[in-house]
Order: structure tokens, then sequence, then C-alpha cells
């Protein structure tokens, strides 16, 4: 119960930032979803990397290393490490400046003005906020479930998930943007200073590092683990495609447009593959050396998921209070949802009841009243969903959320780069995606054993899905094909007026 | 730096990820604990560190270094 009870010492602490937070409060929409554009180099960095450490990148790396081996560290790790600082270079910078140019506050705002666009932006926006809401739900899961395996089972999923939904919706309810920066600069900071010093002391409960490893090369059962000899090369290959789904990200691209400064951008671009390695080298390291431990192995057997290795080495391997913060750590991660939340908020909020005339009508005061409602609805929605749901459905759904999202990347990277895009490409290469996504849903569903797909010759249903020729993941012909059809549509379609492209590419640039 | 250089060493690392060398290789441990295949993707992160400082010295997006325009059109904005 110790591991629990700090956990919740640990949720008290992000609850009191909110609250902080809030005092400093002014009352506008862009003080409330953008935190008044002010975040220094050091938040900018440790918010904008803890943003994107969500459950999938502490509990899910540990688990997949355990069933898959060390080749999850380049799968997702090192291929982030070098993808996604290269897109907040080139991309979130231009992002930047046309937010602060222009006052836009997300994506859509800037995709309707670059484009000159409409109900194309509202579509848009349903599309990026029906890949969202999955992330939401699936965070108030893995915090229930989370809490339950600290506590031991005494926790409830159902109580643990609504403590970690209550707690997410307050410190974002009062502390909106500003708020959510500080608690995951702290989450950061904590997973940063801990994960090096729990692999240290597991490993050393495990018998040593050196002596772990060789044990498990000789065991037939676990050698595989330590290459990447089980691991299809053209899927490996595809993970390069994933990463650009973060620059699509509502949430991180939103981020984007808090930076005080442009050159806070230059020490989370250096620094992320960095932070990138401090913190999955320890989720990597712990989830292969637990498959070294017989009784861990029983537990996942039995469990069937190895989704919670990482909480299982923590409570036999590691002392309790270091239990405790790890585990909060890791709760911290599954709170990433916090950003989604405000997100979906701000996205509701400025492309919905801004663009169709609230603001205009209501006021200011009224957005930001509507901005917290919308994160108590969205929240307690989630909840409900959790609680009767089956995870197993969402998470499919996030699995098509990062292609969708790598896949709506070439939008972003077209609207700050290319002078000539216009929103006919921009409706084109959504509806690609919105197809393409259904398409590989349907026949994952229609063909759920691994085989030939007649209808289409170039794909084949895997254990794992679709993949395209000869194991391509369908991220990879997506962003193709939406790149392909931003192209085609915009070149053969009327450019924005001349006054706009003036204003987004001045004396020429770009 | 030349930007060619920039790009040839980025899409050069990109190139580098696809390690088919260690693929089916645990052995060498360095430091007697990393399997040589996570070693490598250890380096790789690191490199990828490099890699960005030497974007952000040399190909920092040149219309944002020259902020007068920008600062012209805050002006009018706040005005």
């Amino acid at each position: 119960m110790i591991e629990a009870t700090v956990v919740f010492v640990y949720l008290a602490i992000v609850l009191y930032m909110g609250i902080f937070a809030f005092r400093r409060d002014r009352g506008t929409g862009e003080d409330y979803f953008l935190a008044s554009r002010s975040l220094g180099p050091i938040v900018f960095l440790f918010s904008l990397f803890g943003t994107n450490m969500t459950a999938f990148s502490i509990l899910g790396s540990s688990g997949k290393t355990f069933r898959d081996g060390i080749g999850v560290y380049g799968l997702m790790a090192s291929s982030s490490g070098l993808i996604i600082p290269i897109t907040l270079l080139f991309v979130g910078t231009r992002l930047w400046a046309v937010g602060k140019r222009f006052g836009h506050m997300t994506p859509v705002q800037i995709f309707r003005d670059r484009w000159e666009a409409g109900h194309i932006g509202t579509l848009i926006f349903l599309l990026q906020a029906a890949l969202l809401v999955p992330y939401i739900v699936v965070g108030v899961m893995g915090g229930g479930k989370t809490l339950y395996a600290l506590s031991g089972g005494q926790v409830p999923e159902a109580v643990g998930g609504g403590v970690v939904a209550l707690v997410v919706m307050s410190y974002v309810f009062c502390g909106g943007m500003r708020g959510t920066a500080w608690v995951n600069t702290f989450q950061t900071i904590l997973f940063l200073t801990f994960g090096l010093l729990a692999v240290i002391v597991i490993g050393n409960s495990l018998g040593g590092f050196s002596s772990t490893l060789n044990r498990m090369l000789e065991d037939e059962s676990t050698a595989y683990l330590l290459s990447r000899e089980r691991m299809n090369a053209y899927v490996f290959f595809s993970f390069m495609f994933i990463p650009l789904s973060a620059i699509a990200f509502p949430h991180i691209c939103i981020f984007c447009l808090t930076a005080k400064k442009v050159e806070s951008f230059k020490y989370t671009v250096i620094l992320y593959p960095v932070c990138i390695l401090a913190i999955w080298m320890p989720c990597v390291f712990l989830g292969m050396i637990a498959a070294s431990d017989a009784d861990i192995q029983d537990t996942v057997a039995s469990a069937g998921t190895s989704d919670h290795v990482m909480l299982l080495v923590l409570k036999q391997h590691a002392p309790r209070w270091l239990a405790g913060i790890l585990g909060a750590a890791i709760m911290a991660a599954v709170m990433a949802s916090d950003s989604q939340i405000l997100a979906l908020s701000t996205m509701f909020t400025e492309d919905v009841f801004a663009y169709y005339g609230g603001k205009k009508f209501f006021g200011e005061r009224v957005q930001v009243v509507t901005g917290r409602v919308f994160v108590v609805a969205v929240t307690v929605l989630a909840y409900v969903i959790a609680m009767t749901t089956h995870q197993q459905i969402f998470d499919i759904a996030i699995k098509y959320a990062f292609t969708g999202y790598a896949a709506l990347a070439p939008l972003t990277i077209a609207a700050v780069f290319w002078k000539r895009g216009t929103k006919y490409g921009a409706l084109a290469s959504t509806l690609v995606v919105i197809g393409g996504l259904l398409l590989v849903a349907y026949l994952e569903t229609a063909y759920p054993e691994p085989g030939a797909i007649p209808a289409f010759p170039f794909l084949t249903r895997t254990p794992g899905g679709v993949v395209f020729l000869r194991g391509f993941l369908p991220v990879v012909p997506l962003v193709l094909l939406s790149t392909l059809a931003m192209i085609v549509v915009s070149l053969l379609t009327p450019p924005p007026s001349r006054r706009t492209i003036e204003r987004y590419f001045p004396g020429g640039s770009s | 730096m030349k930007s060619w250089i920039l790009t040839l060493l980025a899409v050069a690392l990109f190139g580098l990820h696809q390690d088919l060398w260690f693929w089916n290789s645990a052995t060498p441990f360095v430091f007697g604990f990393m399997p040589i295949g996570l070693f490598y993707h250890v380096c790789f992160s690191i490199a990828s560190s490099l890699l960005m400082w030497a974007l952000v010295k040399w190909a920092w997006p040149a219309t944002l270094k020259e902020p007068r325009h920008l600062r012209a059109e805050l002006g009018e904005r706040e005005s």
C-alpha cells in the first residue's frame, strides 16, 4: 500500500499545481488555452516532451520489449529521436511564427486562414477529434489499471480510473495550458531522475546485468529478445513514418504555439533525442531483463498481456519507496491525456464555438467558460466509456490514430511550406486519410486470419494487421498517397489569393 | 555549413537507422551488459542529437532569423 500512498501524494501535488496555475489566470482565451504564449525554454522542452510521453511510451515500450526484444528501442525511440525534432525545427517553428503573427490557437485555424477554407476545416476538425478521443479513454483506463496494480488490488479499477479522471479534469479545468505544462514538466523530471535509478536497483536485485544477459542468451526461449531475429525489417522501416504523426497531433501543434520565443525550440530540438534515450532506455531495459524472471513470465502468461511488466518488475525487484515514485511517474505518463483533453477543448471552442459565431455573440469570457465546461464533459464521457467498453477496441483505435495523424502530416507541412497548396488539395489529402483508415479497418475485420487478401493482391493479412507488399505497415502507402493527393489536386485547382500567400510567405520566402 | 551537407547527413542518418548488419547479433555485450544492437541505437540517438545541434546552428529557418517583418506585424496587431 506504500506504493499507492506515494501515488496519491503525487496526485495531490499535481492537483495543487493546477490550482496554483489558476491563480495566474488572466481570464482570456489565449491565457487559458495557450498560457499567453509565454513558456520559457526549459518548461517548453520538458512539457512538450512530457506531452509526447504517454502510457504507450512507458508501459507499452517495456511490455513490447518483453514480447519482441530490444528492437523496440529502434522501432519506436531512435526513430522518434530523429524525425520528431526535425519536424519541430522546420515545421513547429513556422507554426509558432504564424500563430504569433495571426493569433491562431489551433491547427484548423491555421488551415482555414492559410487555404481560405471554411467547412473543409470543420471536416479536418472532426477527423482530428475522432482520432484523439480514444487516447483520452485509454488514459482513464490506464490510470485505473495502474492504481489497481500498485495497490495490490486494494484500489478497484473503477475507483482508480475515477480518481485519475477527477485529478486530470481538475488541474486542466483550473490551470489550463499553464497548469498542464507545469504538470508535464514535473512528470518528465520525475521520470528522468528515477528511471535510471530503477534500472540500476532492479538490475542488482536480479543478480547483475551481465549475468542476467548471459543467462538469457543461453536460454533459447529468451535469447531472441537480445537481437531482432524475429522482427520484420519492413515493419522496422515503416516505423520511421509513424513519428510524422507528432507534428500533426493537435496537442503537439498547439504546444508549439505556447513558446514565448522561437529560441525555445532550439533546446527542445537538440535535447529531444537525448531525452528519448533517457526515458526509453530504462523502459526497454526493464522490459528486456523482466523476461529473465520466471515469476513474471508466469504472471504475464496467466494475465495474457505484457502491458504491466514494468509494474510487475517494480513490485518484485524495487524497494517499495522507489516502486511508489516510479509508479507515480508511470501514473504521470498515463495522465498525459491532460494535454489531449485541453487540445480537444481548445479545438472545440476555437474551431466550432468561435468559428460559428459563439465568441462574437457571447464574448471571450463565455468562450473560456465553454472551454472549461467542455473539459468536464469530455472527462466524464471518457470515464463512462472507459468503464463500459473493452480496452482492446481503443487500443486498435489508437493504432489507427498514429497512422492517421502521420498521414495528416503532409497537410501541416504544406500549410507552412508550400505556397501553391490549396484547400481542395487539403480536402483530397484528408479524404485519402479517412478512406485509407476505413479500408484498413474493414480489411482487418473482414479478414481476421493471416493470409492473402484476394481483392487486393498487394495487401496481406498478418497477425498484427494488414501490411503492404512485403511487410510495410499501412502508414507508408497512406503518407505517400496523402502527399500525392495534396500535390496533384492543389496543382489542378486555383491557388489562394495573392494577399493570403503574401501574408504567409512575406518577401517571397519558402 | 552548406545546406546540402546537412541534407546529406540527415538522409544518411535516416538510412543508418535500418542497421541490417546487427540484425541477428546479440553479442558482444558492450560494457558487459548491453546487446550490440541496442548499443548501436543508443549511439544513433546521440548522433541524432548532434545532427540537431548542427541543424540548429547552420539551418535555423531563415525567415525566423529576420524578425523585423514579424515585429512590424505584431505591432500592427497589438495596436
